[in-house]
C-alpha cells in the first residue's frame, strides 16, 4: 500500500467517540468486584489463613463495587429506560447479551455469601431489643437461632459460594474483556487475548483496592495493620501485576512484531495519541515503578512501617494503572477511526451525563455503600477460628 | 411500526398489499430473527463462532435455488446495489437526497462521497464531500502538475451478509429483513452503540433526533413499494445502482454480471450487498 500523508476520518467519526468514561469507569468497576472476591475466596476455598483480617471486610467490598457496577451503563444507555429489554429479549449472538444473567447471578450470590458469613453477628443483633434489630431482623431472613449444626452448613454453603463465585467472577470479568476482543472492526480490541487481559488486570486493581483501603481503614480506627497479611496480599499483588503487564505488552508486541497493515496506525497511536496514557502512566509509574516497590515489599526483612508506605504507594499506582489500562483500550480504541488513516479526537466531557464529574459522582457511591455495610455489620471481625 | 423509516412511514410501509413476493412484515421478520437467536444459542453453546455461518447459510441456498430455477413467480427477492465509482463526479446530490428524504440530523451521514486523490510523490490523499454541491474542501484543488489521478467514493450501509452489527446488537434490534436489507428497530434500541464499534465500515451513528442507532435503510420505506432509494434515484450519472439480484433480468444482475465487482474490506469476511466497480488497494 502506498504511503498516505492527509489524515481522513470516518464522517460519522467527527462527532467524536460512542463510548465516553462512562464505558471506562464500567470494566474498571466489575474488575474491582472480581479482584475483592478473589482475596476472600482465597481465604475461604484455598485456605489461606493469612487473609483472615481483611476476608470479611473484602467480601463487603466486593458486593458495594458490584451493587454499582451496573449504574455507569445505565447512564451510557441513549434509552436507559429499555434496559431491562436486555433481559427480557436477549440475542445470543451478542456478547453483550449475557451481561443482566451473569451480573445478576453475580450479585446475588455475594449478597447470599454475605448474609452467611455474617450470620452469626446477624442473628445474636437481632435478638437484642430496639429498633435497631428490626434491621438484623430483616437482613437475619427469620432465622433468629442458631445451632452447631446450622452453623455447620452455613460453613459448607459459603464453601461452595466461594468455589463457584471464581469461575463466576472470572466469567464475569472475562465476559467484559470478550465484548471488545471479540469486535473483528477494530485491530487495537480484536484480540483472544483480552478477556484473559481484562481478567489478570481486575484481579490485579481488586486486590490493590483492598491494600490502600485496608490500610487508610486501619489508620482511622487506630489499629495496627497485619504485618503478615499485607505483605502477602503485596506478594499476590506482585504476582498478578506480572501476568497483567505481561499479557498486555504481549498483545502489543505480537502486532509490532507481525507489523501487519494495521501496525502503521497503531503504531501511531500509541506513541502519538496515547503517549501520555499508555506509555507514561500505564507503562511506566502504573507498572514498572509499582513493580519494583512491591518486589521490594514483600520481602520479610522490611520493617511494617515501610511496608505499609510501600503497600499505600503501590496500590495507588497499580489503582491508576488499571483505570489508564481501561481508558486506553475502551478510548483508545475508538480514536482509531475505521477508515485507518486518521485520529478521532477525544474531548473528555465534564458536565452532562457522562460527564467525568457524573463519572467521579458514580465512582463514590461504592464507598459510600460501604461505610454502610461496614456501620451494619463487623466486618473487620476475624473468625473465630482464625483467630 | 418501528421498521419503517422514519419520515412518511407510519402511511405507507406498514401496508403490506404493496410488499414484493418474499417481503416480509418486520415485526414478523424481527420474531423470526429472536426466534433463529434463540435457537443458535443453543446450538451456540457448542459451537458459537459458527452462529453467524449458520444463520446465513440458509440465505445463501435460497439465493442459489431461485437463481438456478424458477420462474419469477415465488422467487425470493434479494435487494442489492451496486456503486460505478468510474461514473462518479462528486457532486454530493446523493448525500442531500438521503438527508432529505430520511430527515439524517445535521453532521450525522447514512451516505457520504470519498474523494482519493493520488499524487505523483507516491502519496494519497482522501477527503470527503459533506455538503453536497461538489464540496472538497480539505484537499489543495487539483493540480495536474502534482496529481497523478483521482476519482470519488460513494459510501453506505452494505447491507452486508454476514453482519457483525446484528451479531452484536445485545437486544435484536438490529435485524435483516427477508429480502436482505438490514435495519434497526427504532423501538428496541437501547441505544448501546454496540453495533456502531462492531460495523468495520463507518456507516452506522447514533442519531442524535432518536437516541437510537442509525444507518442507511436503503429507503426501505421506498423499496417496499418498488421504488429506488432517493440516493439512486437522484444520482445524475447512474453511479449507483439498486434492485433485486436474484432477479437475473434486473438492471442490477445485468451489470454484475458484465463487471470486475469489489466489495470494500472483504478480508473481513462481512459479505457486503453494497457492491462496487473500480475500487483501489487504498479504498477503505
Ligand atoms: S455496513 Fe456496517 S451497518 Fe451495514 S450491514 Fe455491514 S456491518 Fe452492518
Ligand atoms: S445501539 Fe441499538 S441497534 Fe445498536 S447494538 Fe445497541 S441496541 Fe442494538
Amino acid at each position: 500500500m502506498m504511503p498516505h500523508a492527509a489524515e481522513f476520518i470516518f464522517p460519522n467519526d467527527m462527532n467524536g467517540v460512542a463510548w465516553t468514561v462512562m464505558i471506562v469507569l464500567y470494566p474498571y468497576i466489575t474488575g474491582l468486584v472480581a479482584g475483592a472476591f478473589v482475596v476472600a475466596a482465597l481465604y475461604h476455598v484455598f485456605n489461606f489463613k493469612v487473609f483472615a483480617p481483611v476476608a470479611r471486610f473484602a467480601l463487603a467490598a466486593s458486593f458495594s463495587f458490584a451493587a454499582f457496577a451496573t449504574l455507569p451503563l445505565l447512564l451510557h444507555l441513549h434509552q436507559p429506560q429499555r434496559a431491562f429489554f436486555i433481559m427480557f429479549m436477549p440475542n445470543f449472538t451478542s456478547a453483550m447479551a449475557g451481561f443482566g444473567f451473569i451480573y445478576s447471578f453475580y450479585l446475588t450470590l455475594l449478597a447470599v455469601e454475605i448474609l452467611l458469613v455474617f450470620r452469626s453477628d446477624i442473628v445474636a443483633m437481632a435478638n437484642e431489643k430496639g429498633v435497631k434489630s428490626l434491621l438484623y431482623k430483616a437482613l437475619s431472613l427469620g432465622v433468629l437461632r442458631e445451632t452447631a449444626k446450622s452453623k455447620e452448613i452455613d460453613q459448607k454453603w459459603i464453601h461452595v459460594l466461594s468455589i463457584v463465585g471464581i469461575p463466576g467472577a472470572c466469567v464475569l470479568h472475562g465476559y467484559v474483556g470478550f465484548i471488545f476482543g471479540g469486535i473483528k472492526a477494530n485491530p487495537w480490541w480484536s484480540t483472544a487475548l483480552m478477556p484473559v487481559i481484562f481478567l489478570s488486570s481486575a484481579i490485579v486493581s481488586g486486590v490493590a483496592m483492598l491494600i490502600l483501603l485496608y490500610v487508610i481503614i486501619s489508620k482511622m480506627r487506630r489499629v495496627s495493620v497485619d504485618d503478615e497479611c499485607l505483605r502477602v496480599m503485596m506478594k499476590l499483588l506482585w504476582l498478578f501485576l506480572i501476568l497483567a503487564v505481561t499479557l498486555e505488552s504481549l498483545e502489543t508486541l505480537n502486532m509490532a512484531y507481525e507489523a501487519g497493515e494495521e501496525w502503521h496506525m497503531i503504531h501511531r497511536l500509541i506513541t502519538e495519541k496515547l503517549r501520555f496514557s499508555f506509555i507514561y502512566v500505564q507503562l511506566l509509574i502504573g507498572s514498572a515503578i509499582p513493580f519494583v516497590l512491591l518486589l521490594i515489599g514483600w520481602m520479610k526483612k522490611i520493617g511494617p512501617r515501610t511496608r505499609v508506605t510501600l503497600g499505600t504507594i503501590s496500590s495507588l499506582l497499580v489503582l491508576i494503572q488499571v483505570l489508564s489500562m481501561r481508558f486506553n483500550v475502551v478510548i483508545g480504541g475508538q480514536m482509531l477511526s475505521k477508515s485507518f488513516r486518521g485520529f478521532v479526537d477525544y474531548i473528555p466531557e465534564w458536565h452532562g451525563r457522562e460527564g467525568i464529574f457524573v463519572a467521579i459522582g458514580v465512582f463514590t457511591l461504592p464507598f459510600i455503600l460501604l461505610t454502610a455495610v461496614s456501620q451494619i455489620l463487623p466486618v473487620w471481625k476475624v473468625d473465630a477460628h482464625d483467630h | 411500526m418501528s421498521c419503517c423509516d422514519k419520515k412518511g412511514a407510519k402511511d405507507t410501509c406498514c401496508e403490506t398489499k404493496h410488499e414484493p413476493t418474499g417481503v416480509m412484515d418486520a415485526s414478523e421478520s424481527r420474531r423470526e430473527f429472536i426466534w433463529d437467536a434463540v435457537k443458535n444459542f443453543t446450538f451456540g453453546a457448542l459451537t458459537l463462532t459458527a452462529i453467524p455461518i449458520f444463520i446465513e447459510k440458509a440465505d445463501a441456498e435460497e439465493v442459489h435455488t431461485d437463481k438456478d430455477g424458477k420462474e419469477k413467480t415465488g422467487h425470493t427477492v434479494l435487494f442489492g446495489y451496486l456503486v460505478d465509482t468510474t461514473k462518479c463526479i462528486g457532486c454530493g446530490g446523493c448525500m442531500l437526497a438521503c438527508k432529505k428524504e430520511n430527515d439524517v440530523p445535521d453532521g450525522e451521514f447514512r451516505t457520504w462521497v470519498e474523494r482519493y486523490v493520488y499524487y505523483k510523490d507516491g502519496s494519497v490523499r482522501v477527503d470527503v464531500n459533506l455538503k453536497g454541491s461538489f464540496a472538497f474542501t480539505e484537499l489543495p484543488p487539483i493540480d495536474k502538475e502534482t496529481v497523478e489521478k483521482s476519482f470519488f467514493v460513494p459510501k453506505l450501509c452494505n447491507h452486508c451478509t454476514d453482519t457483525p452489527c446484528i451479531q452484536v446488537c445485545p437486544v435484536g434490534a438490529s435485524f435483516k429483513t427477508k429480502e436482505g436489507v438490514v435495519l434497526v428497530d427504532y423501538e428496541q434500541c437501547i441505544g448501546c452503540a454496540y453495533c456502531v464499534q462492531a460495523c468495520p465500515f463507518g456507516t452506522r451513528f447514533i442519531n442524535t433526533k432518536t437516541q437510537t442507532a442509525d444507518k442507511c435503510t436503503w429507503c426501505y420505506h421506498r423499496i417496499q413499494h418498488g421504488e429506488k432509494p432517493a440516493c439512486v434515484d437522484v444520482c445524475p450519472t447512474g453511479t449507483r445502482t439498486f434492485g433485486d439480484i436474484n432477479d437475473p433480468e434486473s438492471e442490477i444482475s445485468k451489470t454484475l454480471a458484465e463487471n470486475r465487482i469489489d466489495v470494500l474490506k472483504s478480508y473481513l469476511g462481512t459479505r457486503p450487498k453494497t457492491r462496487y466497480i473500480g475500487l483501489t488497494a487504498e479504498v477503505v
